[in-house]
């Protein structure tokens, strides 16, 4: 413990999520998330009391994890766009039945196939939904390895602690990347005990069931509002962010993920010619940290939204402003990385 | 005085929902009486399906989890991997396993997951009104083939046991029917022999079950255990498809 070692960031996940107790992962491959899955195989097959699955389809695996999280243990699946879009019908019903489990996202280009280059055009569907019905996960913007580490492990933590589907929103720069992380010495967390509805056999006890459907709207409404009024704990307690540079800045800009470590050499650029930027980085992106961006709003009068999309982050954005500041926007997607040289040009057009 | 027949202790007391002359009651209750004889009722985790039969879980004195439309295989793959000490078995019907699921149940079985199956095949789908399912027999009509089926558009029923049977992590393989005394005695036989397979840690083991649909068939429960005679088992012959003898 304590010890700084080089890692990429999809291995840093696979050994974040072992060190967090994960002993189940059901995955398939796909670029750019691959080294996670075999990751995973290479140590989860050597282990007693766990198990790594190649799943038929990213649908198999996902509900080889909802099978697994209703035993009560902890498991995880990963993958990239296309393969996340298809597990979206398992984590409604993950969601539904209030499952923990964590499921890891590595963003590439999209529509479609796409491309395997990073991306960040899975913000709505990571954080409206992604599935059919009224459901959100709980949803984690790593910016570094190290951030990979952390909040894999609390992901499993929140996930635990709230009964409900949590995510690991990273992009294929941050999955690709090496860099030095530490597996720090976690403080003991008390978490619910499962006991009370995880299937292990009746024995001793009444028989119990996991359904995620009611066919009586009534009943059916109760259970979406208990989910609701969890949706708004978790907004209550849970909102991350990391403000820098944000008081007296000339413009603020907003952005998550590998975008903002991009920004954050924009700022230290721009100090260099006089023009003070800050930058609210969104750790979590549900709960949307909205109470810092509306203070903001009320103070600093411009904003500028980047993203690895051509607009997805900036309608909640928009929604904390609530009118009170301009809010601009600058996009690169497809898989392009936008430049610190070209942000800087972009934040001066505003100046 | 010996009690000499009552109520499986693995199902609960709620009565059934299904329709008259439908065989899932008689399936139901013959997976219980296995679970009983076995005593495994307290370690057993069923898998109930989307489909008529997505009541089962009201039904069965077990835990009970209900799968997305087709999911089933690869949920007791979670569970049995998760809980190996536990008994798993996935309850399913045509739509379920042979059409939307076909990907889940085909690995599942060629993993060799130690999991036992039941599958419903009544030729038809029940819970959305009776439209063509991939087993429909050709000619047989439905909501969704109104001129009877088609081969050359709609394709030939699937024979998922046949299938299955040429997987060579499939372990027990066979094909039941309930419409008479001695083919029930057959089918509780063929559904324990299932059920032994995964105590023994042996792998991947499925019952097909063929079944009526009087409602959506049309038919009286009388008519359609004939025309499941006369039409279903000569396309769909009973008998074991694979046995654990083979496999050893």
């Amino acid at each position: 413990m304590g010890e700084k070692i080089l890692m990429k960031g999809n291995e840093a996940i696979g050994e974040a999520a072992i060190r967090a107790g994960c002993r189940f992962y059901f995955g398939y491959p796909i670029t750019p998330q691959s080294e996670i899955t075999a990751y995973m195989a290479k140590r989860l097959l050597k282990m007693k009391d766990a198990a790594f699955v190649q799943a038929e389809s990213e649908i198999a695996a996902i509900n080889m994890v909802y099978g697994a999280i209703a035993t009560g243990v902890r498991a995880m699946t990963s993958s990239s766009g296309p393969g996340i879009s298809l597990k979206q019908e398992g984590i409604s019903y993950i969601a539904c039945s209030e499952l923990p489990c964590v499921i890891v996202n590595i963003q590439r280009g999209g529509p479609g196939l796409g491309s395997i280059q990073p991306a960040q055009g899975d913000y709505f569907q990571a954080t409206k939904g992604g599935g059919h019905g009224d459901y959100h996960l709980i949803v984690f913007a790593p910016s570094s390895v190290q951030e990979l580490v952390d909040l894999t492990m609390d992901a499993f933590d929140l996930a635990d602690k709230y009964r409900n589907p949590a995510m690991i929103l990273g992009d294929g720069l941050l999955g690709q990347m090496m860099e030095a992380v530490e597996f720090k010495e976690r403080p003991k967390v008390n978490l619910p005990d499962k006991s009370g509805w995880t299937l292990t056999g009746c024995k001793g006890r009444k028989h119990r069931y996991i359904v995620p459907f009611d066919l009586d709207p009534r009943v059916l409404e109760k259970l979406n509002k208990v989910l609701d009024e969890k949706y708004k704990r978790i907004k209550e307690k849970e909102v991350r962010y990391e403000a820098v540079n944000i008081e007296n800045a000339d413009l603020v800009i907003v952005a998550y993920g590998t975008v903002a470590r991009i920004v954050k050499t924009v700022i230290n650029n721009a100090k260099k010619e006089g023009i003070n930027i800050g930058l609210i980085r969104p750790i979590t992106l549900f709960p949307f940290p909205e109470k810092i961006i509306a203070e903001t709003a009320s103070k600093i009068n411009k904003f500028l939204v980047v993203e690895m999309s051509l607009g997805q982050m900036i309608e909640d954005v928009k929604l904390a402003v609530s009118g009170k500041a301009e809010v601009n926007f600058y996009g690169r997607t497809g898989g392009v990385i936008p430049s610190p040289v070209e942000i800087l040009e972009e934040v001066k057009k505003y100046l | 005085m010996k009690k000499v027949f009552g109520r499986p202790e693995s199902l609960t007391d709620v009565p059934f929902t299904y329709c008259p002359g439908c065989h899932h009651g008689t399936a139901h209750r013959l997976v219980a009486e296995v679970l009983d004889e076995f005593g495994i009722r307290e370690k057993t985790i069923g898998i109930c399906p989307v489909g008529c039969s997505v009541f089962a879980y009201l039904f069965f004195n077990c835990d009970v989890i209900c799968a997305a439309h087709g999911r089933a295989p690869a949920i007791a793959t979670g569970i049995k991997r998760s809980k190996p000490d536990s008994i798993v078995f996935t309850y399913q019907g045509d739509g379920d396993l042979a059409s939307i699921g076909t990907a889940e149940i085909v690995h599942a079985a060629n993993r060799g997951e130690n999991i036992t199956v039941i599958f419903i095949n009544n030729a038809i789908y029940g819970m959305t009104g009776g439209q063509m399912a991939p087993t429909t027999l050709v000619g047989q009509v439905t909501q969704t083939s109104p001129y009877g089926r088609d081969p050359k558009t709609m394709g030939y029923p699937i024979k998922m046991s046949e299938m299955l049977s040429t997987i060579k992590g499939a372990t027990y393989i066979s094909r039941v029917a309930l419409t008479k005394p001695a083919y029930i005695v057959k089918a509780k036989k063929a559904i324990k022999k299932a059920f032994q397979v995964q105590l023994d840690g042996k792998g991947f083991s499925m019952v097909e079950i063929l079944s009526t649909c009087p409602t959506n068939w049309g038919l009286s429960p009388v008519e359609a255990s004939k025309w499941l005679e006369e039409n279903m088992i000569p396309y769909y012959p009973l008998g074991e498809f694979r046995t654990p003898e083979e496999v050893a």
